[in-house]
């Protein structure tokens, strides 16, 4: 135990960590812009930014090599700047940010969509400021839905794995986060090790929807008062 | 101090077009529920946009198409009580009260405003409360506080009733028109009930599918509404076509009468209408045998329908209303009503 190299947990907790706040923001943003749009568009951009969330994360992981690998132009224009999302910790974070931003988006929507819209007219009457009203009434009005797809979106960006894997692969020490530890130990054979890690996630994955629990609970009663 | 409004705007099924002045005092828009009235005072909030029109307070345009005139709602300062009233739910009374004081910068000034206004409305003691926590009656009180606070240049009530029980409204409609009174500028409400129409306002609009029916003084209307869709809103039960055989005469169809009327009679006539209260037994003009065909008791009222005697058998049976101590022994063969009484629509 003493020698362990708790690495991967460090990396998966950054990584989802990092992912996260990019997806919070994100997520909101589209969700509040998405629903303002006419429907035709609305429609289409629905459609692309939830794809990500039905697509096999492989397949995601493969768009994001056509994108940003080494020898595209993406990529290539992004390495004479030093940034290289390929075989990087933190190419990690564009991975899991892909994969997670669906759940985020459209649990914000669906709470900007039973938003009371008469909360946000009356503030503009009274002369309040757009910012002030998405800040201070809609923002806390929505509170619980946001919050859950946040956590949604962590516990999806801490779990993430096939995106990953095709992105930054497993290279101890730099890349391995916990789910390709537990695969790459697997493989090896050291199943005592897999097993250790298959408990770490366990324990995060009760704790965050224990949390996403907790919060519906709460809604719910919100909505009944 | 005056307000022009003269709108249109395609809604779907219908066209919103509205034109009317409004001036000190209340006015009322009465209209079936879904008939815009609700868009119009939108359109005067500026939260939502006519496709043509002009719409002018004191004198500041504040919306006209052709000039591309279009001010945000934050900048309009017309006071919107909703009809849920929109209080702030993560916000408590106080500072729901200090979102209308949000152009007030002094601080000293805006705890005085605050204090002063939470006195006038009552709200002694609830200032921490989360809105969830207060009865309808203060939650309208919180809502109209931060409005008044704000110094609206004039006053717009969306069904201001609807969200209360029953037993509450009176005793609010008696408080809320002295508040509007000492308030003293344009008010305008909008109300699908004739009875909080006729308590509250000086002026009443009628609105019918989107169409603004003109302006009359409340008990103008009700005395005499002028059109079909008038006399439906005020409450007349009893409308049926007619047409014009004399100066003072008309013919009912389907009832197979003949009416005298008080009022001279114009060549344009559609329909006539009656009052269920108007009917007299012992009146002797206009009078005509009717059948009884059934009632229904209310607390201190009766509704006896009966059909004249040569009444066409489709068309629903006429409705009669008296206090339940006046009803007579026996049901009368024979019943008039005065001329005065005949509601001219045109």
């Amino acid at each position: 135990m003493i020698d362990l190299d708790w690495y991967p947990l460090w990396n998966s907790l950054r990584i989802a960590a990092i992912s996260c706040v990019l997806v919070f923001f994100f997520g909101i943003f589209f969700a509040y812009y998405a629903a303002r749009l006419p429907r035709v568009l609305k429609g289409i951009l629905d459609v692309i930014l939830t794809l990500p969330m039905v697509l096999p994360p492989t397949v995601c992981g493969y768009f994001l090599l056509l994108v940003f690998g080494v020898k595209r132009p993406v990529g290539m224009f992004l390495l004479q700047y030093g940034i290289k999302f390929v075989m990087t910790w933190y190419g990690g974070i564009l991975a899991a940010s892909v994969v997670a931003f669906p759940l985020m988006y459209r649990t914000a929507r669906g709470a900007f969509e039973s938003f009371d819209k008469t909360l946000a007219y009356s503030g503009q009457t009274l002369g309040l400021s757009n910012t002030y009203i998405f800040w201070r009434i809609r923002m806390p009005a929505c509170r619980q839905g946001i919050l859950a797809g946040t956590v949604l979106a962590f516990a999806r960006a801490l779990g993430e794995y096939g995106a990953t894997s095709m992105l930054i692969g497993y290279t101890p020490g730099r890349t391995a986060t916990i789910s390709t530890t537990v695969y790459q130990l697997w493989r090896t054979n050291d199943e005592k090790g897999a097993m250790f890690w298959v408990l770490i996630n366990l324990a995060i994955s009760t704790v965050v929807l224990l949390t996403v629990n907790m919060l519906e609970a709460r809604q719910k009663k919100a909505v009944k008062a | 101090m005056s307000l022009t409004v003269d709108i249109t705007r395609e809604l779907g099924s219908f066209t919103l077009d509205a034109q009317f002045e409004a001036e000190n005092g209340v006015t009322c828009l009465l209209g079936a529920s879904g008939c815009g009235k609700s868009f119009t005072l939108k359109c005067i909030a500026g939260i939502e946009k006519p496709d043509r029109g002009h719409i002018e307070l004191d004198g500041v345009v504040l919306f006209d198409s052709e000039k591309h005139i279009n001010l945000p709602p934050q900048k309009r300062q017309v006071g919107y009580l909703f009809q849920n009233y929109a209080l702030f739910p993560n916000m408590t009374v106080r500072q729901n009260i200090l979102c209308g004081l949000n152009r007030e910068k002094d601080r000293a000034e805006k705890e005085r405003k605050l204090g002063d206004m939470i006195r006038l409305m009552q709200l002694d003691g609830l200032e921490n409360h989360k809105p969830a926590q207060l009865s309808g009656g203060q939650q309208q009180r919180t809502a109209l506080a931060r409005i008044l606070v704000n110094e609206p240049r004039m006053l717009m009530l969306d069904e201001p009733f609807s969200a209360l029980d029953a037993h509450l409204r009176d005793a609010l409609k008696i408080e809320l028109r002295d508040m509007l009174q000492e308030y003293g500028r344009e008010v305008l409400m909008v109300t699908h009930s004739r009875e909080e129409a006729y308590n509250m306002s000086q002026k009443i609009a009628v609105m019918d599918k989107g169409k603004l029916l003109g302006m009359k003084d409340t008990k103008e209307l009700f005395a005499d509404p002028g059109s079909v869709p008038a006399a439906v809103l005020t409450g007349c039960k009893n409308i049926a076509e007619a047409r014009k055989v004399g100066p003072y005469e008309v013919e009912v169809p389907v009832w197979g009468i003949r009416l005298q009327t008080a009022q001279e009679v114009k060549d344009n006539l559609t329909a006539i209408g009656i009052r269920a209260h108007y009917f007299n037994v012992s009146t002797q003009k206009n009078r005509y045998p009717i059948t009884y065909v059934e009632e229904m008791e209310e607390p201190f009222e009766v509704i006896l329908q009966f059909r004249y005697q040569n009444q066409a058998p489709d068309s629903p049976p006429v409705w009669w209303r008296l206090n339940k101590e006046k009803r007579p022994q026996q049901f009368p063969g024979e019943i008039g009503i005065a001329p005065a009484n005949i509601l001219l629509l045109y």
